[in-house]
């Protein structure tokens, strides 16, 4: 990595001269991540090495990801439509095993535990590892049984008032519970999107994950539900590590520590939000963030 | 000519119209300035109007002729009959009237009584006339309606709105032949029930326990007084659509949930078929197979482990019906359990939740109202089935909810009671078109409430 990063850096200025390693050949050719995807072991949540995805038909969908997640951290992942980062998302609580024909190799481990390995269970994972989705999809129930739905499956409170308790502290956490509470037993498909997507948040804290992973969260609501999740997002920080794809530069750089830059399939460029928007180092990305394409 | 040839002759003119009326739209056509012609419609809008005006005006005049004329014509040749034959009473006149036309159909020599061979030569010579009218002027109307329609053709006529008007009005005529059928068979079964309601009190055929229609249609024969106490129907009904529906119902709706969730698409793309495959039996089949196979089958069980069982039982009879409901179930029910969208399944998932809690506690909830319909439909084809209980569940009309013994329904006795030899004033006959209306009440009820549950659960999801 370190070197790529230096031959960039060292072939920045030359943009008129296509030499070995300079800008234009670069561009089509993505040998691997720049920035710093590697984390210390002691601050890593997520370690994922040589991650691929295949889907029906071996048709490749994304190459060979190396990158570490940091504890407490927002990380946000982005890229072009098809890039493969919903994709990567959905590796890391193991959803692609519900996509029929869907294949995924490589190492990822969750706590330095394999999240692939014989005595791990994937329905025990999403536990720990819980999700947002695109369009919020509340159940077709209640306000108060759909966060009460991970706490009775797993078992997580012994008696009603417990459960009446997590409901309630998680929707205060979602930020909900002012404007929900007086109307917990009406259905929560009667919310407005908004309001939906922050059930599905109270929802996902409910079972208390360790990780939620956000798949472009609020790209169906609009401009003031979306602050207010963002709001809640960098609150949740404090406890938990969250990872979310977005579809919009602004708000990764807005809400995230790191940014994780995908492209075709493969992870092109991972860093400190800041450094990735101010000073990208693969021209793939600058081009991306300057709006030159995507 | 005959009607038939009358029609085939005005479609041929409305097809000649339809060409004549769009060569003259497109020789009428600007050639293209800038991009546009002037006419408002496409050339071939002008040629359907001008078929409208010439076939539909004409059509409405035949149908109308064809309807009325024979009772005209009957009219006016009861009119020419001698005094004596004229003032009778309605039946003896109809009679008359039936005797001339078979005349007319046979052969007029052949009649016996000369006042009749002259009428029936009067209807006859009317008959000849009013078809040549009605050639003349049927083809005389479409001609007109043709010259008409072609006066239509200038750029400014809005032919595409007109022809769309009248498809509009085509498309309602459509709608309305479908109700005014239901309004004619809810009408003819009501007024017939009322009549039985009136030899019969309301409260005894509801409300009594006794059923034995057979009364004497002679004089002369010995039979029952005859009682209409419906209560062993309704009741024989409930118990065999209650034994289909436990039968359909679970293996409908378990089939649904393996068909939808766990059957890869190569299984379903098979087994769905060949699960409908059972809808396509014909009921006298199912029919014969409960009355052979399985009766005998549940008699022999029942006995060898000491138990009675009549050789007609509703529960042969509930079983293969229940076989029979099993594809509206299973089919209907994988179609709502299809409709829940996959992101319910994903956030379920999501929580770490197994894929049979995610059928239990999402899914099904989710597709609970579509099922409920599904039920409701596959009730209603239990409660209205009959050739299966004909043939396997018996006649006899027992009071009693013990699967094991024969009953009948609703249904077996209408067919009983209009089969044979009929009296329409008596009420043995009377009875069959109560137990309809009674059946058409439930059955009704039961649609609309399974109407109401899908478009429920439509709403929630679109």
């Amino acid at each position: 990595m370190t070197e790529a990063t230096l031959n960039m850096a060292a072939a920045a200025p030359q943009t008129h001269k296509p030499a070995a390693g300079g800008r234009e050949e670069f561009a089509h050719d993505i040998t691997g991540t720049v920035g710093k995807p590697f984390l210390d072991g002691k601050d890593t949540k997520f370690f994922s090495r040589g991650v691929n995805v295949f889907y029906t038909g071996n048709k490749q969908a994304i190459f060979d990801v190396n990158v570490d997640i940091g504890r407490n951290e927002v990380i946000a992942m982005i890229g072009p439509s098809g890039c493969g980062k919903s994709t990567f998302l959905r590796c890391l609580n193991r959803m692609n095993d519900t996509i029929a024909g869907c294949r995924v190799t490589g190492d990822i481990r969750l706590d330095g535990e394999d999240i692939h390995g014989k005595e791990q269970d994937p329905v025990l994972l999403r536990a720990r590892v819980g999700m947002v989705f695109q369009k919020p999809n509340p159940f077709p129930k209640s306000i108060y049984d759909n966060v009460a739905y991970g706490p009775r499956l797993h078992g997580l409170a012994a008696n009603r008032a417990e459960l009446d308790e997590i409901v309630e502290s998680s929707l205060t956490k979602a930020g909900l519970f002012k404007e929900v509470k007086d109307r917990l037993q009406t259905p929560g498909t009667g919310l407005s999107g908004g309001q939906q997507q922050r059930l599905c948040i109270a929802r996902t804290i409910a079972v208390s994950p360790e990780v939620i992973l956000m798949d472009e969260p609020t790209s169906a609501l609009d401009p003031i539900a979306t602050a207010t999740i963002e709001e809640l997002i960098d609150e949740l920080r404090q406890s938990f590590t969250i990872c979310i794809v977005t579809h919009s530069m602004q708000q990764a750089a807005r809400i995230s520590q790191r940014t994780a830059y995908f492209h075709m399939g493969k992870l092109v460029e991972v860093n400190n939000t800041k450094t990735v928007f101010t000073n990208p180092q693969h021209q793939l990305t600058e081009n991306y963030i300057t709006g030159r394409f995507g | 000519m005959n009607t038939l040839g009358i029609l085939l002759t005005l479609s041929v003119l409305a097809a000649f119209s339809y060409y004549i009326g769009r060569k003259r739209s497109l020789a009428l056509a600007t050639p293209a300035k800038r991009g546009g012609n002037n006419l408002h419609s496409l050339p071939g809008y002008y040629g359907y109007l001008v078929a409208i005006w010439c076939g539909i005006p004409a059509l409405i005049i035949l149908l109308l002729w064809s309807v009325l004329s024979d009772s005209i014509i009957t009219q006016m040749t009861l009119a020419h009959l001698p005094t004596e034959l004229q003032n009778q009473s309605g039946d003896q006149v109809s009679l008359i009237s039936n005797q001339i036309r078979n005349l007319v159909a046979n052969g007029i020599e052949t009649a016996t009584d000369p006042a009749m061979k002259v009428a029936a030569e009067e209807y006859s010579r009317l008959q000849g006339i009013s078809n040549m009218a009605k050639t003349v002027v049927v083809l005389v109307l479409a001609i007109i309606g043709f010259a008409i329609g072609m006066r239509f053709i200038k750029p400014t006529t809005r032919a595409r709105n007109q022809v769309e008007h009248v498809i509009q009005y085509v498309m309602i005529l459509c709608a309305a032949v479908a109700i005014l059928t239901t309004v004619g068979i809810i009408t003819s079964v009501l007024f017939e029930s009322i009549r039985f309601f009136g030899q019969v009190p309301a409260t005894d055929f509801l409300f009594g326990t006794h059923w034995s229609p057979q009364t004497a249609i002679r004089a002369d024969q010995v039979g029952g007084s005859g009682s209409f106490g419906a209560i062993p129907l309704f009741v024989g009904t409930l118990l065999i659509s209650a034994i289909a529906l436990l039968i359909a119902v679970p293996l409908g709706l378990m089939s649904a949930i393996y068909l939808s969730e766990y059957a890869s698409p190569f299984v379903r793309a098979y087994v769905k078929p060949a699960l409908e495959i059972l809808a396509g039996i014909p009921t006298v089949v199912y029919g014969f197979f409960a009355a052979l196979t399985v009766a005998p089958f549940i008699r022999d069980v029942g006995a060898m482990i000491g138990l009675n069982v009549a050789s007609e039982s509703a529960l042969a009879a509930g079983v293969v019906m229940g076989v029979m409901i099993i594809p509206f179930m299973s089919s209907l029910s994988d179609d709502v359990i299809n409709a829940v969208p996959q992101a319910m399944r994903d956030g379920s998932y999501g929580m770490g939740a197994t894929k049979s809690e995610t059928i239990k506690q999402v899914v099904l909830p989710a597709a609970l109202p579509g099922i409920v319909g599904a039920f409701l439909l596959a009730a209603s084809r239990a409660i209205g089935e009959t050739m299966i209980v004909v043939m396997a569940a018996g006649l006899s009309a027992n009071l009693t909810v013990n699967p094991l013994e024969a009953v009948t329904t609703v249904t077996v006795q209408i067919v009983t009671l209009l089969t044979g030899d009929q009296e329409f004033d008596s009420a043995k006959t009377l009875a069959a078109f109560a137990l309809g209306l009674a059946l058409f009440v439930v059955t009704l009820i039961l649609n609309i409430l399974a109407l109401q549950i899908v478009r429920k659960y439509r709403e929630q999801y679109e």
